[in-house]
Protein backbone atom coordinates (compact mmCIF):
# COMPACT_ATOMS: atom_id res chain seq x y z
CA UNK A 1 0.00 0.00 0.00
CA UNK A 2 0.90 3.07 -0.86
CA UNK A 3 0.13 6.05 1.60
CA UNK A 4 0.73 9.61 0.11
CA UNK A 5 0.44 13.12 2.18
CA UNK A 6 -1.21 14.90 -0.96
CA UNK A 7 0.10 18.89 -0.67
CA UNK A 8 -0.33 21.90 -2.49
CA UNK A 9 -3.68 21.35 -4.07
CA UNK A 10 -4.61 24.09 -1.82
CA UNK A 11 -2.57 26.09 -3.04
CA UNK A 12 -3.97 29.49 -3.67
CA UNK A 13 -6.91 28.93 -1.40
CA UNK A 14 -6.16 31.53 1.23
CA UNK A 15 -5.96 34.09 -1.49
CA UNK A 16 -9.00 33.38 -2.88
CA UNK A 17 -10.63 33.07 0.42
CA UNK A 18 -9.76 36.73 1.70
CA UNK A 19 -10.73 37.80 -1.60
CA UNK A 20 -14.31 37.00 -1.26
CA UNK A 21 -14.45 37.97 2.78
CA UNK A 22 -13.27 41.15 2.08
CA UNK A 23 -15.42 42.08 -0.29
CA UNK A 24 -18.41 40.82 2.04
CA UNK A 25 -16.76 43.62 4.51
CA UNK A 26 -16.94 46.45 2.21
CA UNK A 27 -20.13 45.60 0.70
CA UNK A 28 -21.90 45.41 4.56
CA UNK A 29 -19.79 48.70 5.08
CA UNK A 30 -20.88 50.65 2.03
CA UNK A 31 -24.49 49.84 2.99
CA UNK A 32 -24.34 50.84 6.64
CA UNK A 33 -22.28 54.23 5.52
CA UNK A 34 -24.97 54.94 2.77
CA UNK A 35 -27.71 54.58 5.49
CA UNK A 36 -25.20 56.22 7.87
CA UNK A 37 -24.84 59.05 5.11
CA UNK A 38 -28.14 59.90 4.65
CA UNK A 39 -29.09 59.56 7.74
CA UNK A 40 -26.75 62.49 9.35
CA UNK A 41 -26.54 64.33 5.63
CA UNK A 42 -23.47 66.20 6.32
CA UNK A 43 -23.21 69.19 4.49
CA UNK A 44 -19.78 70.62 6.46
CA UNK A 45 -16.35 69.90 7.49
CA UNK A 46 -18.16 69.75 11.21
CA UNK A 47 -21.15 67.57 9.91
CA UNK A 48 -18.71 65.27 8.11
CA UNK A 49 -16.30 65.16 11.12
CA UNK A 50 -18.80 64.21 13.44
CA UNK A 51 -20.21 61.26 10.96
CA UNK A 52 -16.67 59.54 11.76
CA UNK A 53 -15.81 60.37 15.43
CA UNK A 54 -18.04 57.78 16.92
CA UNK A 55 -15.38 55.14 17.92
CA UNK A 56 -17.49 52.51 16.05
CA UNK A 57 -17.67 54.54 13.15
CA UNK A 58 -13.91 54.80 13.25
CA UNK A 59 -13.67 51.09 13.87
CA UNK A 60 -15.61 50.06 11.42
CA UNK A 61 -14.06 52.43 9.02
CA UNK A 62 -10.62 50.92 9.41
CA UNK A 63 -12.07 47.70 8.93
CA UNK A 64 -13.03 48.66 5.37
CA UNK A 65 -10.18 50.05 4.80
CA UNK A 66 -8.00 46.86 5.82
CA UNK A 67 -10.56 44.91 3.69
CA UNK A 68 -9.47 47.00 0.77
CA UNK A 69 -6.06 46.27 0.92
CA UNK A 70 -6.07 42.83 1.71
CA UNK A 71 -8.41 42.73 -1.75
CA UNK A 72 -6.31 45.34 -3.65
CA UNK A 73 -3.37 42.79 -2.95
CA UNK A 74 -5.02 39.91 -4.48
CA UNK A 75 -6.40 41.63 -7.20
CA UNK A 76 -3.53 43.22 -8.73
CA UNK A 77 -1.52 40.34 -7.55
CA UNK A 78 -3.59 38.60 -9.95
CA UNK A 79 -3.29 41.17 -12.80
CA UNK A 80 0.33 41.30 -12.37
CA UNK A 81 0.74 37.30 -12.55
CA UNK A 82 -1.31 37.08 -15.86
CA UNK A 83 0.61 40.04 -17.32
CA UNK A 84 3.89 40.63 -16.37
CA UNK A 85 6.10 37.69 -16.78
CA UNK A 86 9.95 38.16 -16.54
CA UNK A 87 10.01 37.45 -12.84
CA UNK A 88 11.86 39.52 -11.84
CA UNK A 89 9.86 42.69 -13.28
CA UNK A 90 6.60 41.08 -11.64
CA UNK A 91 8.35 40.53 -8.19
CA UNK A 92 9.32 44.14 -7.93
CA UNK A 93 5.90 45.59 -9.17
CA UNK A 94 4.04 43.02 -6.55
CA UNK A 95 6.79 44.40 -3.68
CA UNK A 96 6.18 47.68 -4.75
CA UNK A 97 1.94 47.02 -4.40
CA UNK A 98 2.50 45.57 -1.33
CA UNK A 99 4.65 48.39 0.46
CA UNK A 100 1.95 50.74 -1.02
CA UNK A 101 -1.13 49.21 0.55
CA UNK A 102 1.01 48.86 3.88
CA UNK A 103 1.57 52.49 3.81
CA UNK A 104 -1.68 53.47 2.57
CA UNK A 105 -3.09 51.47 6.28
CA UNK A 106 -0.48 53.25 8.02
CA UNK A 107 -2.09 56.72 6.26
CA UNK A 108 -5.91 55.37 6.71
CA UNK A 109 -5.25 55.00 10.58
CA UNK A 110 -3.55 58.59 10.93
CA UNK A 111 -6.85 59.66 9.03
CA UNK A 112 -9.29 58.45 10.96
CA UNK A 113 -7.18 58.62 14.90
CA UNK A 114 -6.12 62.17 14.46
CA UNK A 115 -10.21 63.42 14.50
CA UNK B 1 -4.69 9.30 -42.38
CA UNK B 2 -4.63 12.65 -40.82
CA UNK B 3 -7.29 15.31 -42.53
CA UNK B 4 -5.49 17.28 -43.75
CA UNK B 5 -8.38 19.46 -43.89
CA UNK B 6 -7.78 20.17 -40.48
CA UNK B 7 -4.41 21.05 -41.00
CA UNK B 8 -5.50 23.65 -43.55
CA UNK B 9 -7.37 25.70 -40.87
CA UNK B 10 -4.67 26.48 -38.45
CA UNK B 11 -3.43 28.58 -37.74
CA UNK B 12 -7.16 30.21 -35.50
CA UNK B 13 -7.33 33.09 -35.07
CA UNK B 14 -9.57 34.08 -32.53
CA UNK B 15 -11.08 38.02 -32.20
CA UNK B 16 -10.74 38.62 -28.38
CA UNK B 17 -11.53 42.65 -28.87
CA UNK B 18 -13.67 43.43 -25.77
CA UNK B 19 -16.22 44.91 -28.05
CA UNK B 20 -16.52 41.11 -29.49
CA UNK B 21 -16.99 39.55 -25.76
CA UNK B 22 -19.79 38.05 -25.06
CA UNK B 23 -21.88 39.88 -22.40
CA UNK B 24 -20.69 37.88 -19.40
CA UNK B 25 -17.22 38.42 -20.29
CA UNK B 26 -17.41 42.03 -21.00
CA UNK B 27 -18.46 42.19 -16.93
CA UNK B 28 -15.83 40.39 -16.45
CA UNK B 29 -12.77 42.68 -18.26
CA UNK B 30 -14.68 45.23 -17.21
CA UNK B 31 -14.35 44.30 -13.50
CA UNK B 32 -10.63 43.88 -13.75
CA UNK B 33 -10.26 47.02 -15.56
CA UNK B 34 -12.55 49.04 -13.02
CA UNK B 35 -11.03 47.38 -10.11
CA UNK B 36 -7.36 48.19 -11.21
CA UNK B 37 -8.48 52.13 -12.19
CA UNK B 38 -9.29 52.10 -8.24
CA UNK B 39 -6.20 50.72 -7.08
CA UNK B 40 -4.49 52.97 -9.46
CA UNK B 41 -6.52 56.34 -7.96
CA UNK B 42 -6.29 55.08 -4.64
CA UNK B 43 -3.64 57.04 -3.47
CA UNK B 44 -5.48 60.67 -4.80
CA UNK B 45 -8.94 59.20 -2.90
CA UNK B 46 -6.89 58.73 0.43
CA UNK B 47 -5.43 62.14 -0.11
CA UNK B 48 -8.91 63.70 -0.46
CA UNK B 49 -9.90 61.81 2.71
CA UNK B 50 -7.52 62.82 4.52
CA UNK B 51 -8.20 66.65 3.77
CA UNK B 52 -11.78 66.68 4.11
CA UNK B 53 -11.07 65.55 7.56
CA UNK B 54 -7.95 67.33 8.71
CA UNK B 55 -9.50 71.47 8.92
CA UNK B 56 -11.82 73.15 7.90
CA UNK B 57 -9.53 74.74 5.16
CA UNK B 58 -8.61 71.75 4.57
CA UNK B 59 -11.97 70.78 3.70
CA UNK B 60 -12.78 73.67 1.61
CA UNK B 61 -9.47 73.01 -0.41
CA UNK B 62 -10.87 69.51 -0.71
CA UNK B 63 -14.41 70.29 -2.03
CA UNK B 64 -12.95 72.76 -4.56
CA UNK B 65 -10.56 70.33 -5.88
CA UNK B 66 -13.18 67.98 -6.41
CA UNK B 67 -16.01 70.78 -8.01
CA UNK B 68 -13.02 71.07 -11.03
CA UNK B 69 -15.07 69.77 -14.36
CA UNK B 70 -12.26 67.08 -14.82
CA UNK B 71 -11.90 66.45 -11.15
CA UNK B 72 -15.89 65.37 -11.36
CA UNK B 73 -14.96 63.68 -14.99
CA UNK B 74 -12.57 61.42 -12.90
CA UNK B 75 -14.71 60.67 -10.17
CA UNK B 76 -17.50 59.74 -12.05
CA UNK B 77 -15.74 57.57 -13.71
CA UNK B 78 -14.30 56.11 -10.19
CA UNK B 79 -17.71 55.82 -8.87
CA UNK B 80 -18.65 53.98 -11.75
CA UNK B 81 -15.84 51.57 -11.51
CA UNK B 82 -16.81 51.19 -7.78
CA UNK B 83 -20.37 50.46 -8.63
CA UNK B 84 -19.45 48.18 -11.61
CA UNK B 85 -16.84 46.51 -9.23
CA UNK B 86 -19.55 46.24 -6.38
CA UNK B 87 -22.36 44.54 -8.62
CA UNK B 88 -19.75 42.77 -10.79
CA UNK B 89 -18.03 41.36 -7.85
CA UNK B 90 -21.90 40.38 -6.16
CA UNK B 91 -22.46 38.26 -8.92
CA UNK B 92 -19.34 36.78 -8.86
CA UNK B 93 -20.06 35.55 -5.15
CA UNK B 94 -23.63 34.03 -6.53
CA UNK B 95 -21.67 32.30 -9.17
CA UNK B 96 -19.48 30.68 -6.80
CA UNK B 97 -22.42 28.78 -5.29
CA UNK B 98 -23.35 28.31 -8.32
CA UNK B 99 -26.19 30.61 -8.54
CA UNK B 100 -27.02 31.85 -12.41
CA UNK B 101 -24.61 29.99 -14.04
CA UNK B 102 -26.73 28.62 -17.45
CA UNK B 103 -26.20 30.42 -20.37
CA UNK B 104 -29.96 32.64 -20.00
CA UNK B 105 -29.05 33.57 -16.25
CA UNK B 106 -25.24 34.27 -16.76
CA UNK B 107 -26.45 37.05 -19.63
CA UNK B 108 -29.65 38.48 -17.77
CA UNK B 109 -27.42 39.09 -14.63
CA UNK B 110 -25.16 40.58 -16.89
CA UNK B 111 -27.33 43.20 -18.00
CA UNK B 112 -28.35 43.63 -14.52
CA UNK B 113 -24.92 44.71 -13.57
CA UNK B 114 -24.29 46.91 -16.51
CA UNK B 115 -27.56 48.49 -16.30
CA UNK B 116 -27.47 48.91 -12.61
CA UNK B 117 -24.04 50.46 -12.02
CA UNK B 118 -24.87 52.65 -14.87
CA UNK B 119 -27.73 54.00 -14.08
CA UNK B 120 -26.81 54.11 -10.19
CA UNK B 121 -23.49 56.36 -11.10
CA UNK B 122 -26.40 58.44 -13.22
CA UNK B 123 -28.35 59.41 -10.46
CA UNK B 124 -25.67 59.19 -7.63
CA UNK B 125 -23.41 61.28 -9.68
CA UNK B 126 -25.77 64.25 -10.21
CA UNK B 127 -26.59 63.94 -6.56
CA UNK B 128 -22.83 64.37 -5.07
CA UNK B 129 -21.42 65.95 -7.73
CA UNK B 130 -23.46 68.60 -9.34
Amino acid sequence: MVSRVVVGAHYGLGGWLVQRISAVVMAVYTIAFAVAFVAAKPLDHAGWKALFSPGWMRVATLLFFVSLFLHAWVGMRDILMDYIKPTGLRLALEVAVILTLVGYAGWAFQILWRI
Amino acid sequence: MPDASLKKKRPLWYNLSPVNLPLPGLISILHRISGAALFLLLFWLLGLFDASLASPDRFAAAKATAAHPFAKLVLLGLLWAFLHHLFAGIRFLFLDVHQGVDLPAARATSVGVLATSLVLTAVLGWALLW
